[in-house]
């Protein structure tokens, strides 16, 4: 297209050209590696380095005087109270509640502890650490009890790792773009830090019988929350995680243990867990059986769908945002994927006929967040934009033609907060409008 | 977040498994507790019917239950309220979620009976006894007609309920288990 040709204005501040990539106006990544004084300035677009007639600048009034006290446990600004979760049940009401994270409102990859999501299928408990118990048996050789107090003696390990709802991102089964925002469609994934124990340290010390091929854990909340998770990957990287971020879990994330298998589908890191039974054959509970079984075109289901498949969206800019006049632009948002790092981000402008590769930041972590950036100069015409991610299996998100091939669509839009389906990993897609108005559309 | 002490510590942890050293340099701090002790929370139902207790239900045993302690949520006779429908005879027609249905869709009976004792009624979880739960089992699958309406619930009967749609599940990852 010839707008996206590389016109005089894009130069970084030493004069070079900023070179184009792909249609529409995306700018090469490099033009953000080491240069982060470019975008600093060309953000500004139209103020130019003399700006004569400027109102000379004054103290403001927190200048003059002596600021608030500290408070034990900071809270963020005032100023940032609309940055905060969108829940489903405010009242509480006897069915599921679901906070959802605020991704266009937040930027790198680790997701605050009081924005983390959090679904519950009871509200949230209050437990007493000092009486929680952690009990493991079933097919082991002696069955033990663990306290909060000892597993904290134990060898601890951190890792990074996202954490997603299966039925995260399910409004777009909907046949009909939905007109809602990045925390609306996407807001069941968070990416924390998580510190605790690893399971296998425990199996080895309660020994497991060779018949043992699943285990059924447990949570200590009012539905006693259980799933069935194969042996091999509580040996592989699962955790007992005691920390999340550096604190202690939050009351919604599993206060004070939850098992964290990393990659799979939030509701089998079972929270407030309180039991780890050894079996040989899976439980079959109603979140398995029914809930987290996906209804396919032919009419039959999957089950143990467990991986959170290779996913990427924009986060900046997204639905509901207005952008304020043509100009140079930083495309930003996240991609993850349940089977390993993330090997590239590829980026569009005019709705997937070119593409460009992003710029990830460091580090990219296995199965955690990485924030992807591109440099883009909008010209203030239409257009869409979009993100796909590979991972480094050669796992690669699938286009919306590709996924509703095989898993389909619904027949007319969902409630926002419907779960129609579930495992949705497809490409999401912005339209600009020539205003400036961000949407959601099919591209 | 990784100390070499930690990372010592996890190579001799490494060496200790594979050399077949059944005692790892753990703390071993977790206390010995038999299943009798663990009895109370021990309420996992598999499939083939392991883990389900004595007791006996009927369809007539469970309907005044149902009545008094379900129907506020899931509607008369389990038609539907505030709460899902139990009793249901729509067929899946399209990828929604919203149609399953214990009928068209549960592939094992055993799954009722695990889910009730364990997370309902949704104020008072885990508050009814064995026998009621089995009676309500009993009460929701005559209803749907896959029992009799006389079939009494137990641990013997209740696994071997054939559900209509237990054949139909794909096996997402087989090489993940």
């Amino acid at each position: 297209m010839a707008r996206s040709k590389s016109t005089s204005q894009d130069r970084d501040m030493r004069g070079q050209a900023l070179e184009a990539v792909a249609g529409n106006g995306l700018i090469d990544r490099r033009a953000l590696l080491g240069r982060g004084m470019v975008f600093a300035g060309a953000m500004s677009a139209g103020v130019g380095p003399a700006a004569a007639g400027a109102e000379p600048l004054a103290d403001d009034p927190w200048s003059l005087e002596i600021g608030d006290p500290m408070s034990p446990y900071q809270v963020p600004s005032k100023f940032e109270a609309k940055v905060k979760r969108t829940l489903s049940n405010p009242n509480n009401e006897p069915r599921n509640s679901h906070a959802r994270t605020p991704h266009h409102l937040l930027e790198g990859t680790t997701t605050p502890n009081g924005l983390h999501f959090t679904i519950n299928h009871g509200g949230v408990p209050n437990i007493d650490p000092d009486k929680h118990r952690l009990v493991i048996h079933g097919l082991v050789k002696q069955p033990l009890e663990f306290t909060l107090e000892t597993l904290s003696r134990y060898p601890l390990t951190s890792r990074v790792s996202f954490l997603e709802c299966g039925g995260n991102s399910a409004p777009l089964f909907s046949p009909e773009p939905m007109q809602e925002t990045v925390q609306a469609i996407h807001g069941l994934v968070s990416c924390a830090e998580w510190t605790g124990v690893k399971l296998s340290t425990l199996l080895e010390e309660t020994g497991i019988d060779p018949k043992a091929k699943w285990l059924i854990a447990e949570g200590a909340d009012s539905p006693h929350l259980s799933r069935s998770v194969p042996v091999k990957k509580a040996l592989d990287d699962a955790m007992i995680a005691l920390y999340q971020n550096g604190e202690r879990l939050m009351p919604g994330n599993g206060y004070p243990m939850r098992l964290l298998l990393p990659g799979y589908e939030g509701n089998m890191n079972v929270k407030f867990l309180r039991r780890i039974k050894l079996v040989e054959q899976p439980q079959l509970s109603m979140y398995e059986a029914r809930t987290y079984s996906q209804i396919l075109p032919n009419g039959k289901a999957y089950r143990f769908y467990f991986l959170q498949e290779v996913k990427s969206f924009i986060t900046y800019p997204s639905h509901g945002m207005a952008l304020k006049g043509p100009g140079l632009y930083e495309i930003s948002g996240l991609a993850y994927s349940g089977t390993g790092r993330i090997e590239k981000v590829m980026v569009s402008a005019d709705g997937g006929q070119s593409w460009a590769q992003a710029a990830l930041q460091e580090p990219v972590l296995s199965k955690a967040f990485t924030r992807f950036r591109m440099p883009w100069r909008w010209d203030g015409g239409p257009a869409t934009l979009q993100s796909r991610a590979w991972d480094e299996g050669g796992n690669v998100q699938p286009t919306r033609t590709e996924f509703v091939a095989a898993r389909g669509e619904l027949t007319k839009p969902p409630p926002i907060l419907g779960f129609p389906n579930q495992h949705y990993n497809s490409i999401t897609s912005w339209g600009v409008g020539s205003g400036g108005e961000v949407k959601h559309v099919y591209a | 977040m990784f100390t070499p002490k930690r990372a010592i510590l996890a190579a001799s942890l490494l060496l200790a498994s594979t050399a077949g050293v059944s005692r790892a340099e753990t703390p071993h701090l977790g206390k010995p507790i038999d299943e009798a002790a663990i009895a109370n929370w021990d309420i996992s139902i598999l499939p083939d019917g392991t883990g389900l207790p004595k007791g006996s239900g009927t369809p007539a045993q469970g309907a005044p239950i149902f009545a008094e302690k379900c129907a506020a949520c899931h509607g008369d006779n389990g038609k539907g309220g505030a709460a899902a429908a139990l009793v249901d005879d729509r067929q899946i027609n399209g990828i929604s979620a919203s149609q399953k249905t214990i009928k068209n869709f549960w592939p094992y009976a055993t799954t009722i009976f695990d889910f009730v004792r364990r997370a309902m009624p949704f104020q008072m979880p885990h508050s009814l006894t064995d026998d009621e739960v089995y009676a309500l089992t009993a009460y929701i699958l005559a209803e749907n007609k896959l029992i009799g309406a006389n079939d009494a619930m137990n641990a013997e009967t209740l696994p071997k309920v054939k559900m209509p749609n237990r054949d139909n599940f794909i096996i997402r990852f087989p090489d993940r288990i």
